[in-house]
């Protein structure tokens, strides 16, 4: 059942893509109309759609960070231990 | 150890253990669940706050037994994680393994419940050498190394952790009592006390250990090890330095460390490892804020984050222990032959990326909101920072390679793919339904807080921090599809600071192969001319002197002997009158001179 319900979003790949857009700019209109900011704990979180660009400048630099990181010479060859 | 009708978990499951060999097989599979469900029930039982279990051993009285809200929330998920990982092994024939788990498992009951530091010392060991069995039983070549170092770091780590306590004895004037240690004003055995217990907490630099380990420990020991070392470090840093205030940059230097290493990681259960290392990052620093509200989160995290950790090591290790890998670059695409193992390990990567309802959204805004309420901002703006890529590696990563992505695997690894014995499957429905129900009702976990009014006061669910939450998570994930590229598995190692005990016991070798072996040489060279030369010549002097004079002499005397007896040999003639003639005349010869005398 999982399969078949996996294959069946997989088929569609382009529509699903799509509808995942849509989610995203959901969330953001959301945010920016329904969501009452007096939780908010400091000024910056005032502004609209703050944490969706939060997430995304986040991700961006742990990739980009970690990978330029790695790539110092930290990450190497699998049998740099053995003899 | 049985006062007032208490009983200690840790004995059930230490007489568990020694009893399981005595056990018939075909009650094996019953008995190994049996006992960690009275060890589960005997923790549910206890009530009451109070002492137990004091035993008086020479000049000191040891207790055994300190029952309250903190070490009850923690012995309750221990001994429930016990049952679970015990259902996820039964498959395993090997007694020892399940023995080993078990006394590991005492052990870190055995530091919840105890109130002097003797006795938690006693099962801080306990812990340790139990559980690099753990190791030991995958039985691989690597195996036996990797063993080796957990056990150096920990006994190391011990020591270090004896060191503070004696000092701490000798400050005090005799006091062993474990509880808060003065954090406002540490002197050197709160410090050496505190470097004992993030030791085992995996704080940067003292972490390697743990991804060496993990990664390389049996399917279902790994499952065991991701739940208690850690955690048990958590509870007693709760104990004993809630409000230490240098446990929050230590907590987030963790939280991103984790992060960062579990990007390059190509090992699936190494990532799951370094991400341990993130998540307890959450927890220290947690304990370290020190507030009510910080340490109930740094006690719900930890809750969470056993069962949906185990999860996730049980999904990992399901695919290691059906097609015998465990590394991106040779997995993927598995989602047709492994479907259950892939929806399990997908609610355990929602579970630790917080998405609602799931339990590490109830949990891990516990500690970051208390940051925030404490005005430490940067702090828990880097946790959320860190909490983005927990989503990244754990709840994308990790399922994204395995299940989906370029399909890597080898024909044989494809062909063994398939989902694991019902039992691995049921250890994981439990954990996952665990993982879903703290989600979704949060009173059964804030109920068992130790500040149960303030966490009463919590409330995850309000519209600010979902919308907070979706966002970050969502945008996390766009993230995460537009620089795929990038996150391709790659066929490495990351180098890590275990490097330096590593390659300095090569360095240590080599310096013992080379000049010290060099040294050795000039010295037998230096002896040998002026000490050897001289004295072989006086020896040999001695040997002529002995051999010509001593021997000589001594010869010389022999010879006599020797020439007189042959003349003596030469005047017999075997006939008995020349003997009575020789006789009579020497008589005569003797009365003459006698007489004349």
């Amino acid at each position: 059942m999982i399969v078949k319900l996996i294959d069946y979003f997989r088929d569609r790949l382009k529509d699903v893509i799509r509808l995942c857009y849509v989610l995203l700019a959901l969330v953001v209109l959301w945010d920016v109309i329904f969501v009452s900011k007096e939780h908010a704990h400091t000024a910056v979180e005032h502004i609209p759609g703050f944490w969706a660009l939060f997430g995304f400048v986040a991700c961006v630099l742990i990739i980009i960070i970690s990978k330029w990181y790695g790539h110092l010479g930290i990450m190497t060859r699998e049998d740099y231990y053995d003899n | 150890m049985i006062t007032d009708f208490w009983l200690h978990p840790s004995l059930i499951l230490i007489i568990g253990a020694f009893a399981m060999p005595f056990i018939p097989k075909w009650l094996k599979k019953p008995y190994l669940l049996i006992v960690p469900t009275l060890a589960f029930l005997d923790v549910v039982s206890m009530n009451h706050n109070g002492t137990f279990g004091v035993v008086q051993f020479m000049d000191w009285f040891l207790t055994f037994g300190r029952v309250d809200g903190l070490s009850r929330i923690f012995a309750y998920i221990m001994t429930l994680m016990c049952i679970i990982g015990t259902l996820y092994g039964l498959h395993v024939e090997d007694d020892y393994q399940h023995i080993a788990a078990w006394l590991y498992v005492a052990g870190s009951l055995g530091v919840i419940f105890c109130a002097d530091y003797l006795v938690l010392f006693l099962f801080w060991e306990l812990m340790a050498f139990s559980s690099v069995f753990l190791v030991w039983f995958r039985k691989r070549a690597e195996s036996l190394w990797v063993g080796y170092r957990y056990l150096l770091v920990h006994t190391a780590g011990g020591l270090i952790l004896l060191a503070g306590f004696i000092l701490r004895y000798k400050a005090t004037g005799g006091d062993l009592s474990f509880g808060m240690l003065n954090v406002d004003h540490p002197d050197l055995a709160t410090y050496l006390i505190m470097v004992g217990f993030i030791l085992n907490a995996a704080v940067p630099p003292f972490h390697a250990w743990l991804p060496d380990a993990y990664g390389e420990a049996t399917v279902t020991g790994a499952v065991f090890m991701c739940a208690f070392t850690t955690k048990t470090a958590i509870y007693t840093l709760a104990r004993s330095c809630a409000g230490m205030e240098i446990l929050v940059p230590l907590g987030v230097c963790m939280a991103l460390y984790g992060v960062v290493y579990a990007v390059l990681e190509n090992d699936s259960r190494r990532l799951l490892a370094y991400h341990i290392i993130s998540q307890v990052g959450y927890m220290v620093a947690g304990v370290g804020i020190g507030t009510e509200m910080a340490i109930n989160g740094a006690c719900a995290h930890a809750f969470a984050h056993i069962l949906y950790k185990g999860l996730l090591f049980m999904g990992c290790g399901s695919v290691l222990h059906m097609t015998g890998k465990s590394k991106f670059s040779e997995l993927g695409g598995l989602y047709k032959k492994m479907p259950m193992s892939f929806m399990f390990t997908m609610i355990g990567g929602l579970s630790i990326s917080a998405f609602p309802l799931f339990s590490g959204f109830v949990s891990k805004s516990m500690i970051i909101a208390a940051g925030f309420g404490e005005h430490i901002y940067w702090a828990a703006f880097l946790l959320t920072l860190a909490s983005a890529g927990t989503f990244l590696h754990t709840g994308l990563k990790v399922p994204y390679f395995i299940w989906f992505g370029k399909n890597n695997c080898s024909q044989e690894t494809w062909d063994k793919a398939a989902d694991p014995p019902w039992n691995m499957q049921a250890a994981m429905a439990v954990a996952s339904f665990l993982c879903i129900f703290i989600g979704c009702y949060t009173a059964y976990l804030y109920n068992m807080l130790p500040y149960p009014d303030v966490a009463a006061q919590y409330h995850p669910y309000d519209s600010y921090h979902l919308s907070e939450t979706l966002q970050i998570l969502l945008f996390t994930a766009l993230g995460f599809f537009l620089l795929i590229k990038k996150l391709a598995p790659e066929p490495k190692i990351s180098i890590d600071l275990d490097w330096f005990y590593r390659m300095g016991g090569r360095g240590f070798f080599w310096l013992a192969s080379k000049p010290i072996q060099f040294a050795d040489n000039c010295v037998s060279e230096a002896y040998r001319y002026v000490g050897l030369m001289p004295l072989m010549t006086t020896a040999r002097f001695w040997s002529w002197f002995d051999w010509h004079a001593i021997d000589g002499v001594v010869d010389g005397v022999a010879r006599t002997v020797r020439g007189v007896g042959g003349k003596v040999r030469m005047m017999q003639s075997g006939q008995l009158q020349y003997n009575i003639f020789y006789a009579v005349s020497i008589v005569g010869v003797l009365l003459v001179f006698y007489v004349f005398s």
